[in-house]
């Protein structure tokens, strides 16, 4: 019974608060509980396990009195730790943040807990949320807890050990957290694909907002001009349901816009027949397998058959998009991590002969290869005589991007249907023959594009793969039709009919509970 | 040196100038007609416009080249992307909130005052105001900038391309007005450092992030000056500006100006020289001592076939000499970036900048020029109105008040009030004399009630603060004049009696010895009787 509550969608949990059924206190033990069984996995950095419990006894109180905050009060969620939490350590996988108590919590953060969200923990990701694997962190790589679901298992001759698939990221905390039942809800960060491709290799819904949606107060950024809250869930309506408590303008942010006027969390039943979905030819990518191009194909039938108009489009200039990224990532870092310096906070390195050498050592002790490669590029690219030539072009390729879209989207499209990512989840083993560079730019083929415009896109699970790992479509919109994707995703969530995840731990409980129960019946 | 440096200025700012010296006369009327074209322009193109030297013998000597950055502290309670405030003196670090402190995470919020104190600065300096105005990152480490970068204006600053327009008074007895310009290249906003102490002996910094993020406009002006005199003229005419402006309290000692000289030496009609950049000014006489010590210095070095280097100097004030900074930024890359977390900003015409433009208060040009020809006053006598907080306005609401001559009033406004106020080291505002009872002394005195030996025993009087209005005073005392015909008749009779000698000498013509006459017989009355009585009886006494 307690087992399957995990299993609930965010709006059945709350009706379960609300009746009686459950309280947030003992849901919240059970996500505890949960986390600590799946702790192979790696998803969490930091537990925090007191605050959670005093949250949740809060929210219990609130329900006692009937009084609930709203459709998130005692719903259990996690973060990724590039988002500040108030004195709670915030650590970007990075020896350089290791210990740092932030002063104040992000916008995202707290918009949550004023809604009476119960905080399970920070989860794992890249350093500093550059990489596409959740495999280059200062805490270890992040496990997909398909790897130890029964279709991958039943296929696989191994040991879970030694042939375990990773989650994608830089999210990939996040979502092996949701994954694995242990929390309801997360935040990940988009930038260029970090919470769409681990919630499609996952198996989640995830939400990369319209750029502005979301604040990023609080956010430790990677790139500014593409960074966004992104939301991950195990449904379309759980991810809508957060977007309405975190979206809108923040003062705190200055490149917050305000959202469309919209009267209920409850996704509109969207009549699909009247949708023109884009299905742009780029996409056709080398290195697209064979099972994900045939998912694209299913689904796009599928909104056929249901009376959509589904036609091929161009995006010329999406090729260019991940060189491009490339550019204007490492530049933006180059800059953001200028601010680590071992004077203030976080790592501080012994060396003290001189003030420039306490600068050398801190940020080499500090930050990992992958960090120190794109703070030397960046700086390359920012030189005098390097800025027309590669940061000018690539903000000016950035424009022709964002054009394809915009004009896609004033032709009459109200969605292009993508693959989120080539394949399914590859193995750590294998993923790790290749450098985070060269990953990244395989893995964000995809979703970096968007981050580029600026646009909303939401990934959803459609089918596991011959292999029995999750596969994911992506939907694009233009800016602020966050809700409509929703909506699309909704529909098709319904009818793809994605498996939930049978991990063994969920028959352990169970079989825990059916022996209590039977105590008591005796 | 500091008097060769003096000397110096004259000569370098003689040299193949001409000079829009305008006498009293001359700059009343300009400045009433609000004509320009008098004004000078000494920008560089203009020695590639001129280049038939008057002088030939002069052709070939150097002059000095100057040009300007400034940076002015704005005004403003709290500082330019945070809410932190703004003060002096408040203990370390007090004043820091996390985006200060550049905590991950934290993002920039633009403050509107700042923007409208940019906007108003350039509006009251000509210049254009930028529809859409952009930030930049710009970067290096140095403790003290916590972020790594400072929030600046590279590519289109807030305000561009204005004027300056600038006087200063020379010759005999700082008579005469010459009035100048010089171009402002741009004004932008961006984000003053913290402060670094150095403890040498223990090899630490302590840092002190109050002032980091405080909101700064930086001026930058065209090299348009040629000598020290010139540009101490134009930073104490920008200082009045802003102040009138209220958008920087211009205390160039407490660090809210901070001037930057950029000072070249070349042959006129020829390309600029290698230019050095003088830091460490906190006056405005210093600069003016730096700068010329630093043009002759660059003077030497060219005259003896030496190549001046581009580098920082600072300025010693106690040996009023430059010498060069240890040169811990040397020729860096800033890495320039947009800073991506603010969007473009955009000043409407409409709202924005009318507004702002309707708030200007009348500028201290302005306000001298009024003084002259309201007034009648004398160009010199505007200055030093104008250059005193407040004494504009106590001259005008005295010369309202009172049926004395402007020309009169304004003698005891300077001489008298702002000579005391000055000697006990006390401001405008606390003058213990009143524009109202002022005006009541030179009433009585124009009524020819007190002579003006007894008003200024008067004014003594009323500057001891009793609260006692002038006629009081000259009737508690027994000030007034004599009015008795017979009494000051009895008073030169006996004086022409008692000196027979001078009367003599009267008679045979000298006639200077009637003053001495006089002398006694305002002795005897204390100086109480009408001189011009007094001495028409002293010479019907003496015809």
């Amino acid at each position: 019974m307690i087992a399957d509550m995990l299993r609930l969608t965010i709006r059945e949990v709350s009706r379960a608060f609300r009746q009686g059924r459950i309280s947030p206190s003992e849901l919240c033990q059970k996500c505890l509980d949960r986390i600590k069984k799946t702790k192979h996995l790696n998803a969490y950095i930091t537990v925090t396990e007191e605050l959670a419990a005093r949250q949740a006894a809060a929210a219990d109180e609130r329900f006692r009195r009937g009084a609930p905050k709203g459709p998130l009060d005692g719903i259990p969620f996690a973060v990724k730790d590039n988002f500040c939490t108030e004195n709670i350590e915030t650590t970007c996988a990075s020896n350089m943040l290791k210990g740092y108590r932030p002063p104040f919590s992000a916008t995202v953060v707290q918009k949550l807990l004023d809604q009476g969200a119960v905080l399970l923990g920070k989860t794992n990701l890249d350093e500093f949320a550059m990489g596409s694997g959740s495999t280059d962190g200062a805490f270890g790589p992040v496990r997909n807890p398909w790897s130890y679901a029964a279709p991958y298992r039943d296929g696989s001759g191994a040991e879970p050990d030694s042939d375990w698939v990773i989650t994608g990221g830089s999210s990939g905390g996040s979502a092996a957290a949701v994954a694995s039942l242990s929390s309801f809800l997360a935040l990940g960060s988009d930038t260029g694909g970090s919470t769409r491709n681990p919630a499609a290799l996952c198996g989640l819904v995830s939400l990369k907002p319209t750029y502005g949606l979301l604040s990023r107060h609080g956010l430790i950024p990677l790139v500014n001009s593409m960074d966004v809250p992104g939301v991950m869930a195990r449904s379309a309506q759980d991810v809508a349901t957060a977007l309405g408590v975190l979206q809108g303008r923040d003062v705190l942010d200055s490149t917050t816009v305000c959202p469309p006027v919209e009267h209920s969390d409850l996704l509109e039943d969207i009549d699909v027949s009247r949708l023109h979905v884009g299905i742009p030819k780029e996409y056709h990518a080398p290195g697209l397998s064979r099972e994900t191009l045939a998912q694209w194909g299913r689904v796009a039938d599928m909104l056929e058959r249901a009376g959509a108009r589904v036609e091929t489009m161009s995006l010329p200039h999406t090729q260019y998009s991940i060189v491009c990224y490339h550019v204007l990532c490492c530049a933006e870092v180059a800059s953001n991590m200028a601010r680590f310096d071992g004077l203030q906070y976080g790592h501080r390195s012994a060396v003290d002969s001189s003030t420039d050498a306490l600068y050398a050592a801190t940020r080499l002790e500090g930050f990992n290869e992958v960090v120190r490669g794109r703070i030397l590029s960046g700086n390359y690219f920012l030189l005098k005589r390097s800025y027309l030539r590669y940061f000018v072009k690539a903000q000016q390729v950035r424009r022709l991007i964002a054009r394809d879209f915009a004009q896609v989207f004033r032709s009459g499209v109200h969605l292009l249907l993508t693959p989120t990512t080539l394949g399914h989840a590859p193995t750590h083993a294998h993923f790790i023959q290749e450098d985070n560079r060269t990953r990244s730019s395989q893995e964000d083929v995809f979703t970096q594009s968007v981050n580029m415009a600026g646009l909303p896109a939401v990934t959803v699970p459609t089918a596991l793969s011959g292999r029995g790992l999750p596969i994911g479509l992506q939907l694009i919109g233009a800016a602020l039709q966050d809700r409509r994707l929703l909506a699309v995703a909704g529909w098709l969530e319904r009818e793809v009919a994605f498996p939930g995840i049978q991990l063994p731990w969920d028959t352990e409980e169970e079989d825990g509970e059916r022996a209590e129960r039977g105590q008591t019946a005796l | 040196m500091a008097a060769s440096s003096a000397g110096m200025c004259t000569v370098v700012c003689n040299l193949n100038r001409q000079f829009a010296v305008h006498f009293p006369r001359t700059i009343t009327q300009n400045i009433c007609n609000n004509i320009c074209s008098r004004s000078l322009w000494t920008s560089v193109p203009r020695y590639h416009s001129q280049p038939q030297i008057k002088k030939k013998s002069a052709v070939r000597e150097l002059v000095g080249v100057v040009g300007l950055e400034i940076h002015a502290q704005i005004n403003s309670s709290t500082k330019l992307f945070s809410g932190s405030q703004v003060g002096f003196s408040a203990p370390p670090n007090s004043q820091v909130s996390f985006f200060d402190a550049s905590l991950p995470g934290t993002l920039p919020v633009l403050n509107r005052r700042c923007v409208e104190a940019a906007v108003m600065t350039g509006l009251a300096l000509d210049c254009t105001i930028n529809r859409k105005s952009l930030f930049d990152r710009k970067h290096y480490f140095y403790a003290d900038l916590p972020a790594g970068y400072q929030i600046t204006q590279q590519r289109v600053p807030i305000a561009e391309g204005g004027t300056l327009q600038y006087s200063h008074l020379i010759g005999h007895k700082q008579g005469q007005v010459v009035t100048k310009s010089v171009r402002i290249k741009q004004i932008q906003l961006e984000q003053d450092s913290g402060k670094s102490l150095h403890d040498e002996n223990r090899s630490q910094t302590f840092i002190d992030l109050n002032r980091a993020g405080v909101g700064l406009m930086e001026l930058v002006m065209e090299p348009d000056m040629q000598c020290g005199e010139e540009a101490a003229a134009a930073v104490r005419e920008l200082q009045l500006i802003l102040q009138t402006l209220g958008t920087c309290q211009g205390n160039m000692a407490e660090g809210q100006l901070r001037v930057d000289a950029n000072v070249s030496v070349h042959r006129p009609g020829e390309p600029l020289g290698v230019r050095t950049e003088v830091k460490n000014i906190n006056s405005a006489r210093f600069l003016a001592r730096a700068i010329d010590y630093e043009i002759e210095r660059q003077m030497e070095v060219v005259g003896s076939g030496g190549t001046v280097l581009n580098e920082t100097r600072a300025f010693d004030f106690k040996s009023g000499q430059t010498i060069p900074m240890r040169d811990k930024e040397g020729l860096q890359d800033y890495r320039f970036m947009p800073e991506p977390n603010l969007p473009p900003w955009w000043c409407t015409t409409v709202v924005l900048i009318d507004a702002v433009r309707e708030r200007i208060p009348e500028l201290p040009r302005a306000t001298r020029a009024r003084l002259v020809h309201a007034f009648g006053l004398r160009p010199e006598h505007s200055f030093t109105l104008v250059n005193e907080d407040g004494l504009t306005e106590y001259f005008e609401s005295l010369a309202n008040m009172t049926r004395a001559e402007p020309k009169k009033a304004i003698g005891w406004v300077i001489k008298d009030v702002l000579g005391l106020l000055n000697q006990q080291g006390r401001n405008v505002s606390q003058s213990p004399v009143s524009p109202r009872a002022l005006a009541q002394l030179l009433d009585l005195l124009e009524d020819g009630r007190v002579s003006s030996s007894a008003a200024k025993t008067v004014f003594q009087e009323l500057w001891k603060g009793s609260g006692r209005s002038p006629a009081q005073i000259v009737e508690e005392q027994d000030l007034g004049l004599v009015d008795d015909s017979t009494e000051i008749q009895r008073i030169c009779q006996s004086v022409i009696d008692s000196h027979p000698e001078e009367v003599r000498a009267i008679r045979a013509g000298n006639r200077k010895v009637l003053n001495k006459l006089m002398g006694l017989v305002q002795k005897q009355t204390k100086g109480r009787a009408d001189p011009v009585k007094v001495r028409a009886m002293l010479e019907e006494g003496t015809s």
